[in-house]
């Protein structure tokens, strides 16, 4: 067998899956995009644009978004630095921070929907002591900002173990004799992490942002548990067109639009903690 | 005023002792060595001194000030560090005023260290490049000029030459030397490598097994090891070690043959250098075992009465194994070691 030639033939049965299951139904749905069956149009753009939803749920998906990922982002890092400056009992913490990622969206959703609805433990906290006099509907069109909370709370607790894990890894990777020479040299915590485990962390940031941030614009099934009709996002309008206006042409645009705003922001997260040539670990 | 004195310090790693009640004082501008074999305390004794190890007791003062409780930046020292630790997302430019810009200089004074310091060790025109740019030997002298841009009371060595090869090593062994004497700093230098340690030290301390067993001048180690461990350690072969029996009035018999010894002792050592030695007509019977050729000399490994014995002879001797020698030692470089403390005994 030739040498060269081996590493191809061992990546061809994935290169073959993904192009069987991923590469041609991405491209049937962007033929589903593009033509109305007489030939190429833009009209389901046109269409998914023009609905007075679509800059709600633009609006409301990156509104999310730039509210979600920082807390995440400032949480997980504050965890994985802890984390690391534990001796003992360091995976057993990190066990129980990551339980969340065990569980799928929906049942994260269902799990605050019951913390937040009329009947719920939060309502009944706040009675038991006695600041309000009636159960109260949280997550109503009358409080939009509680509904943004809600659904806010549910993703970081739901979602920045994976930001986590991945920044604990990237952490561990910077060797200790860069701290001891940060802090000989007059640097104190605080400027040892802005000054070393931030830029070194770069690689691994890059990775923790790109996969949190796509995640951020998929957004669905917490929003459908927690807000329903009241906080339209853009995958719920794809759902939507999908599954209850039978209109899959449309489906397929909104799809793209989501795939083309996923692939911006990851560029420019990649652009923005590029490492320069030479300057890796 | 930078003199450093190292008072009762110990420490303990739970229950492995690394250090024992270790006391030495470093003279202001001195270049003192730290020498021993892997895992005698060495580091650890250094990154006390630095703050990034906690001694389980003991003190330690610079200047004139208690600086043990002092997080490692208060205590006015600089390190080199032996994998460099040169910060790979700065620049050289930006590494060699790291400690500046955290004292928050102003950028020309800053720009003017650097890049006499940069110069001082060659490397101005690497100021741009990132440490994977650079070779081991760059990133070397990078960690030097980062510590003597701060212009510390003190700076600590630990192995700075080993991660470099043979020639390397050499080079820059000179150009420390020089730019350390130019310096006016204490300096602290921590190896495993006799050499190094004869040809920088002002002073050096053997430490051995979490101990200093002798602190003094290179040619007074070498000349007058105050431990059997360090006459054993320092020399390249190093000193022989012969029996010896007691023969009145501080005369001592060695295979066979008299010596002067000390007077009052129990029971002693003999010892000499390999080079201390020289062919005679009378003297130590010795049975050539091998013979190296060393270019100058000839390395001639024997047995004596018995014990294996190494003496550096002039290259132009005709000597082959099998061969019987008399071996006589140059009688003012005789040392004596008191076989129950292993001191030395004049
Ligand atoms: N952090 C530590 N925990 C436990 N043991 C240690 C630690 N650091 C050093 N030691 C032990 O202390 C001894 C001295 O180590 P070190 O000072 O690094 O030796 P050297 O630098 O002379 O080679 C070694 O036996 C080493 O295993
Ligand atoms: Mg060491």
């Amino acid at each position: 067998m030739n040498a060269r030639l081996l590493p191809y033939i061992l990546i061809l049965p994935v290169t073959l899956f993904l192009c069987l299951f991923f590469l041609y139904p991405f491209l049937l749905v962007a033929k589903q995009a593009f033509n109305n069956g007489s030939g190429f149009t833009l009209e389901n753009f046109q269409e998914v644009v023009g609905y007075w939803k679509f800059p709600i749920s633009l609006k409301n998906t990156l509104l999310l978004a730039a509210a979600v990922v920082p807390v995440q982002l400032a949480l997980a890092l504050l965890m994985a630095t802890m984390v690391n400056k534990m001796q003992k009992g360091r995976d057993l913490i990190l066990y129980v921070w990551t339980i969340p990622l065990g569980i799928s969206d929906l049942a994260a959703g269902i799990i605050w929907l019951a913390i937040f609805e009329q009947s719920g433990f939060l309502n009944s906290m706040m009675s038991g002591l006695g600041m309000i006099d009636r159960p109260m509907n949280f997550l109503s069109y009358q409080h939009p900002g509680i509904v943004f909370l809600a659904i806010a709370l549910a993703e970081i607790w739901r979602a920045t173990a994976i930001m986590l894990v991945i920044l604990v890894a990237g952490i561990g990777l910077i060797p200790k004799e860069y701290y001891e020479a940060a802090e000989v040299f007059g640097a104190s915590p605080w400027k040892r992490f802005w000054r070393i485990t931030l830029p070194l962390l770069r690689p691994s940031l890059q990775t923790a942002l790109v996969l949190r941030v796509i995640l951020a614009f998929e957004i669905f099934a917490v929003v459908a548990a927690l807000g329903g009709t009241l906080f339209p996002v853009l995958m719920g309008e794809t759902y939507a067109y999908q599954f209850d206006l039978l209109n899959s042409g449309a489906a397929a645009a909104m799809a793209l639009i989501i795939l083309a705003i996923s692939i911006g922001f990851t560029l420019i997260i990649l652009r923005a903690l590029r490492v320069p040539k030479g300057a890796q670990i | 005023m930078a003199e450093i004195q190292i008072k009762n310090v110990a420490k303990r790693f739970g229950s492995y002792q690394a250090l024992h009640d270790i006391n030495l004082t470093i003279a202001d501008q001195e270049f003192m060595v730290l020498l021993g074999a892997s895992g005698c305390g060495k580091s650890t004794l250094l990154r006390i001194i630095a703050g990034l190890e906690t001694q389980t007791e003991g003190e330690v003062w610079i200047g004139g000030r208690r600086i043990d409780h002092l997080p490692p930046r208060e205590r006015g020292i600089a390190m080199v560090f032996q994998n460099y630790a040169v910060f790979p997302h700065l620049t050289v430019f930006e590494n060699i005023g790291f400690g500046l810009r955290m004292q928050k200089l102003p950028n020309d004074e800053v720009k003017r260290r650097v890049e006499r310091t940069a110069e001082l060790m060659h490397i101005e025109q690497l100021l741009g490049r990132y440490s994977g740019e650079l070779s081991g030997g760059q990133r070397q002298r990078v960690a030097v000029a980062r510590a003597l841009a701060m212009e510390p009371d003190v700076i600590l060595m630990d192995e700075p030459l080993s991660n470099l090869d043979a020639l390397l090593r050499l080079e820059m062994r000179a150009e420390l030397k020089g730019v350390l004497a130019e310096s006016n700093t204490t300096a602290i230098y921590v190896t495993h490598d006799q050499v190094e340690a004869m040809s920088l030290a002002d002073r050096i301390s053997v430490m051995h097994e979490g101990r200093i067993v002798q602190a003094a001048t290179p040619v007074e180690v070498y000349r007058n090891p105050a431990e059997r461990f360090v006459a054993g350690f320092i020399g390249n072969p190093p000193m022989n070690f012969l029996p010896a029996a007691s023969a009145d009035g501080g005369k001592w018999q060695v295979a066979g043959e008299i010596y002067d010894g000390p007077a009052a002792a129990n029971g002693v050592e003999f010892a000499i250098r390999p080079e201390d030695i020289a062919p005679a007509d009378t003297g130590l019977p010795a049975k050539v075992r091998l013979v190296e050729p060393l270019g100058a000399h000839l390395l001639v490994t024997c047995d004596v009465d018995g014990t294996m014995f190494r003496a550096i002879l002039e290259s132009d001797l005709q000597v082959k194994p099998g061969d019987m020698l008399k071996l006589a030692p140059q009688t003012d470089r005789i040392r004596w070691f008191d076989s129950s403390t292993s001191l030395a005994v004049a």
